[in-house]
């Protein structure tokens, strides 16, 4: 199959106009040795051909929406998505428009981009909002990048609660791995008891950064304010990884005061698809803006007196400011953002909080049933979202696999990631999840407890 | 000043207290106990619609955006090409769409396949002994490859590696890639002929260099002459050869950048195999490394854990490389959005059609400068590759680029990208890509050669353009000074009602 549409006569034409005999003249810079390898490659399908395929090798894997049903979470959740969305997001006018540096045949793209900004910043309790950076886990490491420069590489410690999403902390590693920070906290040994006061006592004057997660990896609510409070009179910023269901409920990490909120945006209307591409939500305070990367679309007006949007403060990036740039971020999840926002306004107030709610309802319905079973019981009591931390008392890789004999996929085994938890799975629920599923489940770990 | 006229409200300004879009089924469990008051917000201020307002807006907001699906996108070092509708289809199956990061391997083995497949024709396609899915975007798949370059001059008790050379052609990325691992950038020019300066090359090749940062072809759309001798330079000092994939459309079954011994090299699948640019994103950055980087590609990579036979299929999971960078990202990659887009994309072409792919994307560039040639200043004039740049100014005019570009969406064309290289006055970068047709070249060729009639007869339309799109020309200084980054509801909101 191809998508050329040259036919061999205007092929020979243009040949003619150039001057050259054949395509293969086209190419004699190339070293002669190393020019036209044959590819080992299979060969082409038609578009027939390529449907089926795809759709066996789609149909090999097990979903969580005909063949399992999902209490799996850990940093992506099952949400109910709205057609709305995606019939919106296939519009060509949208999908294949490139970044609009030409903002007056861009106004779709700018405008859609300002109000995903608006909704976010409304959704953060924050000041403003940037496009978006890849996910949430990128979106921290950038928190960590803006705390480096507006300390100019002088703070060089970051604390980081060992209750943020160990995948973030393991990509903040990788990210700072030419800033020779010290990574305080970032330890799955710690004693996950401890709350977020006790992370204060790390803070000191050579702190850039203090990153926290709300809800955090366990699902649990705490309220930051006390230990922002300390960060500020030391002098460091604080960045709250926030999940943005949660925040249709829970008291703002703005009004908590934090200085950066980022996360992960797929909750809000977009697919798991295997882990990606999803979206990594900015939000952070004025004062701040000039060290920030990543896109930006503040408000103008057109020579005819219409209002309008470009990009903006494009010299804090890489473009122009190259190796001095905070980040060298050259895109956003801009088509994902765009169905972000429309989650936020086909749903609105009244949709989101319901969404909150009914994840809440039904995981402290589950975790009521889950911890009467013999032999299991919550490992925190304190408050949370839709997530808890199970004790199992046995292998979770042994559960899980019970369950999936069941069509059940279960939680996530946290005993990789923090030895203290060894026998402990997350378990998440959404509002996906019926009491009848709910139910099942705690049948069925009832039978993997007794037998 | 004047209110500005409102073209199209926000979704803020639309809203009404009350109205509802899609609600959701009443809870089906006994209610829990609350969250203490002190743990819940006061206000969500989100604005209320019905769906059909949500809709109505974002059919208004798509009609103001110019897209490859409309017209002709000649963005140079972009490759704007056409996006196939199939693509759209597969990337939707609800076994991929509805398949959870942290599934068992055991549930996931159509995922994985398709993810080891495409490792396996990426590697074949450039020449490299080993490759990541995992990198977000091409700039994402740049510092990879800066930390891999790092990682393995660090592992060999190197320390003094702290430059970083860069031809001035060079995307901005490039530099900032390499000023986030905090190495200094040595900047060396093109000769006239639009190759990197060898001697200057030589000059700054020592032992404290990490490697050379080149994109070839390069931003002037010119495959450097001396390819090899580069390498071999960089590689004499101890250096590694970094290769920007941004323009690997020219190189599909051309030349594979492994086998002239590049060791690293990032791919844009969002260019080169055609998964849509979304607006700006999401796009897809996988890097493909030599044997003796590739302990130090991200983890995790998809791997064989048990061999298959006639009978059973290979175990795909995942496997770490021994001295592996760490983590790029959460999870796999752009897999849905990206991966199986492209999968798709280089199924359907094979060897020979991802060739014909290359052939015809060189074909419709030269065939576009040889339009132009005469009418415009190429300064870099010889074959080129997918993409070449001509001068957007006119001896005894004022007329400049920017208004070649906002004149050409006169004519209903994307401007190509000016501005860039920055070598090249008033530059206008064309990258026409493959899946354009004669006519379309032909209308494209005969717009600009208009426009430089016009730059003479009638500057003023120029300076004015664009006059037929639905908005003019921005203040981008308002923009910058106001900062307005965004919008709430009315102060009146609940009174609305």
């Amino acid at each position: 199959m191809t998508y050329i549409p040259i036919s061999p006569k205007e092929r020979d034409a243009m040949l003619k106009t150039i001057g050259v005999k054949s395509l293969d003249d086209l190419f004699e810079a190339i070293p002669a040795k190393h020019r036209f390898p044959q590819l080992d490659l299979p060969p082409a399908l038609t578009e027939m051909e390529a449907a089926a395929e795809l759709a066996d090798i789609a149909n090999s894997n097990e979903n969580i929406r005909g063949d399992l049903v999902s209490f799996l979470g850990a940093g992506m959740y099952n949400h109910y998505i709205p057609s709305v969305i995606d019939h919106m997001l296939r519009r060509g006018e949208f999908y294949t428009a490139y970044t609009p540096y030409q903002p007056e045949i861009s106004q779709g793209t700018l405008q859609a981009i300002f109000e995903y900004q608006s909704l976010m910043t409304a959704l953060t309790g924050m000041e403003l909002s940037n496009a978006s950076h890849y996910d949430g886990a990128t979106a921290a490491a950038e928190a960590v990048n803006l705390a480096y420069a507006q300390f100019r590489g002088k703070r060089k410690k970051v604390v980081i609660s060992p209750t943020v999403h160990p995948q973030y902390r393991a990509v903040i590693r990788t990210y700072t791995q030419g800033m020779e920070l010290e990574l305080s906290g970032d330890d799955g040994n710690a004693d996950l008891d401890t709350k977020p006061e006790e992370l204060a006592g790390m803070i000191d004057d050579n702190t850039s950064l203090v990153i926290v997660q709300y809800p955090d990896f366990f699902g649990r609510i705490f309220d930051y304010t006390k230990l922002i409070e300390t960060a500020h009179s030391k002098g460091a910023l604080v960045c709250v990884v926030a999940n943005p269901t949660a925040l249709a409920l829970l008291k703002t990490p703005g009004e908590m005061g934090a200085d950066v909120v980022v996360g992960e945006g797929q909750p809000l209307g977009l697919p798991l698809w295997y882990g990606g591409p999803s979206l990594g939500f900015f939000t952070t305070r004025k004062q701040f803006v000039h060290k920030m990367a990543g896109r930006l679309v503040g408000e103008t007006m057109d020579s005819r007196g219409q209002r309008s949007y470009v990009l903006t403060l494009t010299a804090r990036e890489q473009h122009i400011k190259r190796e001095r740039a905070t980040s060298n971020i050259c895109s956003n999840q801009g088509l994902l953002a765009l169905g972000s926002a429309i989650y936020m306004s086909v749903l609105g107030k009244t949709g989101m909080r319901q969404v909150a709610e009914l994840c809440y309802q039904k995981a402290h319905y589950a975790a009521d049933q889950l911890s009467q079973i013999d032999g299991m019981g919550l490992c925190f009591s304190d408050p949370f979202f839709h997530e808890f931390a199970l004790c199992v008392n046995r292998p979770v890789e042994e559960v899980n696999a019970h369950l999936l004999e069941h069509g059940i996929l279960g939680g996530y085994d946290l005993g990789q990631d923090y030895p203290a938890l060894k026998d402990h799975m997350l378990i998440a629920v959404t509002e996906m999840n019926s009491k009848e599923e709910i139910d099942q489940l705690a049948e069925v770990l009832a039978e993997v407890s007794h037998g | 000043m004047a209110n500005p006229t409102i073209v199209e409200p926000t979704i803020f300004e639309l809203a009404s207290p009350g109205r509802t879009g899609v609600t959701f089924p009443a809870s089906d469990v006994p209610a829990a106990d609350s969250l203490p008051k002190n743990l819940l917000r006061s206000d969500l201020p989100l604005p209320e619609l019905a769906e059909v307002d949500v809709v109505r807006h974002y059919m208004h907001l798509s009609k103001f955006n110019y897209s490859v699906d409309s017209g002709f996108y000649p963005l140079g070092s972009c490759t704007m090409k056409y996006n196939p509708k199939i693509d759209e289809d597969t990337c939707r199956l609800p076994g991929f769409v509805h398949t959870h990061p942290l599934q068992p391997i055991e549930t996931v083995q159509g995922n994985l396949a398709l993810m080891y497949t495409l490792q396996e024709w990426l590697k074949e396609i450039s020449g490299f002994a080993a490759v990541t899915l995992q990198p977000a975007a091409g700039a994402h798949g740049e510092f990879t490859g800066v930390l891999i370059m790092r990682a393995y001059h660090k592992s060999r008790g190197d320390h003094k590696r702290t430059k970083m050379i860069v031809p001035d052609s060079a995307h901005g990325t490039n530099p900032a890639s390499a000023g986030m691992l905090g190495m200094s950038v040595v900047v060396i020019p093109s000769d006239e002929r639009g190759n990197v300066d060898l001697e200057k090359l030589k000059a700054a090749c020592d032992d404290t260099v990490v490697g050379m940062m080149l994109t070839n072809p390069n931003t002037l759309g010119m495959f450097d002459e001396h390819v090899e001798e580069i390498v071999k330079i960089v590689h004499d000092c101890g250096g590694l050869m970094y290769g920007d994939g941004a323009n690997l459309n020219a190189l599909l079954g051309i030349v594979r950048p492994g086998d002239l011994g590049f060791d690293v090299m990032h791919f844009n699948l969002h260019k080169t195999f055609a998964v849509p640019h979304g607006g700006g994103g999401p796009g897809s950055g996988p890097v493909g490394v030599a044997e003796r980087l590739a302990d130090f590609l991200p983890e995790p990579l998809v791997g064989i854990l048990e061999e298959g036979d006639d009978e059973q299929p290979p175990l795909f999971g995942f496997v770490k490389p021994e001295k592996s960078i760490g983590r790029m990202k959460a999870f796999h990659g752009h897999f849905g959005g990206g991966l199986v887009r492209s999968f798709t994309y280089i199924a359907m072409h094979g060897p020979d059609g991802l060739k014909d792919v290359s052939q015809y994307a060189v074909l419709n560039a030269n065939y576009l400068q040889a339009r132009l040639r005469g009418t415009y200043t190429i300064p870099y004039d010889r074959i080129c590759m997918h993409e070449f740049v001509a001068e957007g100014r006119f001896e005894g005019s004022d007329v400049r680029a920017l208004d070649i570009a906002k004149r050409l969406m006169d004519y209903n064309f994307h401007p190509p990208t000016n501005y860039f290289p920055l070598i090249v006055h008033e530059a206008l970068m064309i990258e026409p890509t493959e899946t354009e047709n004669k006519d379309t070249l032909d209308a494209f060729a005969d717009a600009l050669i208009k426009i430089a009639d016009e730059a003479k007869s009638s500057p003023d339309l120029l300076h004015n353009a664009p006059a037929n799109t639905p908005f003019g020309r921005m203040d981008e200084v308002k923009a910058a000074r106001e900062l307005v980054l965004c919008c709430w509801l009315p102060e009146n909101y609940e009174q609305l009602a």
